[in-house]
């Protein structure tokens, strides 16, 4: 194995004085176009400038279906994409890729960082392989489906969606979770669905310790439906069984007083 | 926020023979985003039959005025005489820079005795002392440490590396990772995250005759280490016994004359992407520094909470 040096003192990234970095970045326009498919090689190109190739040829360019070479584990790759697309990344991306998106399909040959799908809104990812903790944190919706293992606190603050782990999931996975499912196939760590309001994880591993107030819940019909649902749509084999764990509902209070109007209604 | 990085070349292959300073410079260049105020390096070359001490002659509260080279140069020779005081024998010296020193000596004594006899001079600090493990830190990014330093030609077998984000105490050479397991031969660590029961430790080590030559929170851990094994542990149930024993959230790769070791709090709140080859090992807070040194794809993941895990070299 052979390392490379790595040769970026003359082209590395310039910041002002607020640390916004790049400032005058350019669209490289390196992409080959085919009709509504492009594809470019990221290797040579800065955090921004391919964001920015990925947003001429999404908005402008009419592209439908893009596949990006060497993303190179880079961080905050196809954040804030807010339109009906294809992406693959051939390769690992960085932190925080694909936060904030609304539409896109996207289909990552690699692993992600931490905060892969930060607040996703809509749309599909599939991660190949691992992914870092904090997955998924606070999506609104979408599927999020990493085939390997992810870190801790996955779904954290979770508010609809849903997220498929095939591998292990570490501590606090659904921590504060308030809808939506996630469903886990390994083990998971302690603090299971700790201090969550709602929504329902599904694990087929063994569970190390349950969170605050999360209980195991009643397995429906329902929930074998959606299961197999999504395990056809992505291809995932035959599910195993799951265990379905829901909120205790005894850690927050949900009747819609405030503590005084209550006060005077006790 | 801090980075941290490590790679040890595994199955004894071409021990000593790799290119350690350069791929630790790539790996730490590629994270510089992580911390700008300081570099620092632990490099393992070949073990040696003799001890390579290195000495920092100049602490931030050194004025820099107009007799700052002679005071430096004087405490050089102050130290020399007190290397011999302590009952070394002097093989060789090097002036790496203004202000820092290294020499190899014969010593079969203890080794604490051995620093305290050359801190016993007023603003020096010994920075590492072993038969393999160089420390080398200083301000400024990875390149500019790693070319003051010449650090490109250095060859080893394993190394970890640190750029550093000051949040709890000053930016200077003292407070700037790797630390050394004070007074324990070629073990040094690196550390991201914050402890939070830093001054209980630091009673309790000082009351055992420890001493820390800054404020900075992970010197704890260095530290700690250090008295776990001096009490016979290995390195890895001292990493084991740290979980328990410290507070706070971090994560920490340390090293050996042969092993590499991370361990990670129960939170996990600190990341640290890991790369487990056949012939090496390679960890970093982000998975661009170990895209720096490999160049294919490659299958990582992120350990666990209260992971301990250790290679050998």
């Amino acid at each position: 194995m052979e390392p490379v040096t790595q040769q970026r003192a003359a082209d590395e990234p310039q910041f002002d004085a607020r640390g916004l970095v790049e400032l005058n970045a350019r669209v490289p326009r390196v992409s080959e176009i085919d009709g509504e498919t492009a594809s470019f090689d990221a290797r040579n190109l800065t955090t921004r400038q391919i964001n920015l190739e990925l947003r001429w040829l999404l908005y402008e360019e009419g592209v439908k279906e893009v596949t990006v070479e060497n993303p190179g584990a880079r961080h905050s790759l196809g954040a804030g994409l807010l339109t009906r697309c294809r992406i693959r990344f051939q390769g690992s991306l960085g932190y925080f890729a694909l936060g904030m998106i609304d539409g896109p399909e996207v289909h990552i040959a690699g692993r992600v960082g931490w905060s892969a799908c930060e607040n996703m809104m809509s749309g599909v990812v599939v991660v190949d392989s691992n992914a870092g903790s904090l997955t998924g944190a606070a999506i609104r919706g979408g599927d999020l489906v990493i085939k390997g293992r992810v870190g801790a606190r996955t779904g954290i603050d979770q508010k609809g969606g849903s997220i498929i782990v095939m591998g292990d999931a570490g501590l606090m996975t659904g921590f504060m979770m308030q809808r939506g499912r996630q469903i886990l196939c390994g083990d998971v760590g302690p603090g299971l669905g700790d201090s969550m309001y709602d929504g329902i994880l599904y694990v087929a591993g063994k569970v190390k310790s349950l969170g605050v107030d999360c209980v195991e819940g009643e397995f429906n019909d329902a929930d074998t439906e959606i299961i197999e649902r999504k395990f056809r749509i992505y291809g995932l084999g035959t599910p195993p069984s799951f265990t379905k764990f829901v909120c205790g509902k005894k850690l927050y209070n949900y009747d819609s007083l405030e503590p005084s109007e209550r006060k005077l209604v006790l | 926020m801090c980075g941290i990085a490590g790679i040890i070349y595994r199955n004894g292959q071409n021990n000593g023979g790799h290119r350690i300073g350069r791929d630790m410079t790539s790996m730490l260049q590629s994270m510089k985003h992580r911390g700008p105020d300081s570099t620092g390096y632990a490099l393992y070359h070949a073990p040696t039959h003799e001890l390579t001490v290195r000495i920092n002659l100049s602490d931030s509260s050194t004025p820099h005025d107009f007799d700052f080279l002679d005071n430096v140069r004087r405490r050089r020779r102050e130290v020399e005489a007190q290397l011999r005081v302590a009952g070394a024998t002097i093989r060789s010296t090097e002036d790496v820079n203004d202000y820092t020193f290294s020499a190899t000596i014969d010593y079969h004594g203890e080794l604490k005795s051995l620093a305290d006899h050359v801190e016993s001079v007023s603003h020096t600090e010994v920075l590492s002392l072993g038969h393999s493990l160089e420390i080398v830190k200083d301000l400024g990014d990875a390149r500019t440490v790693a070319n003051a330093y010449e650090l490109d030609e250095y060859f080893g077998s394993h190394g970890i590396g640190h750029v550093r984000m000051a949040t709890e105490s000053d930016v200077d050479i003292a407070n700037a990772h790797p630390y050394w397991a004070y007074p324990f031969s070629d073990v040094a660590v690196v550390h991201n995250g914050q402890l939070t029961n830093y001054h209980q430790w630091r009673r309790r080590l000082e009351s055992r005759g420890h001493r820390f030559a800054s404020a900075c929170d992970s010197e704890i851990i260095a530290v700690y280490l250090a008295d776990r094994m001096a009490g016979g542990e290995s390195l890895e149930d001292a990493m084991h016994h740290s979980l328990e024993e410290l507070d706070g959230v971090f994560t920490y790769i340390c090293v050996s004359e042969d092993a590499l070791g991370m361990a990670k709090d129960e939170l996990a709140a600190k990341p640290l992407v890991l790369y487990e080859g056949d012939d090496m090992v390679a960890l970093a807070s982000e998975e661009m520094a170990i895209r720096a040194v490999i160049d294919h794809e490659i299958e990582t993941y992120d350990p666990y909470e209260s992971a301990v895990m250790v290679w050998n070299r």
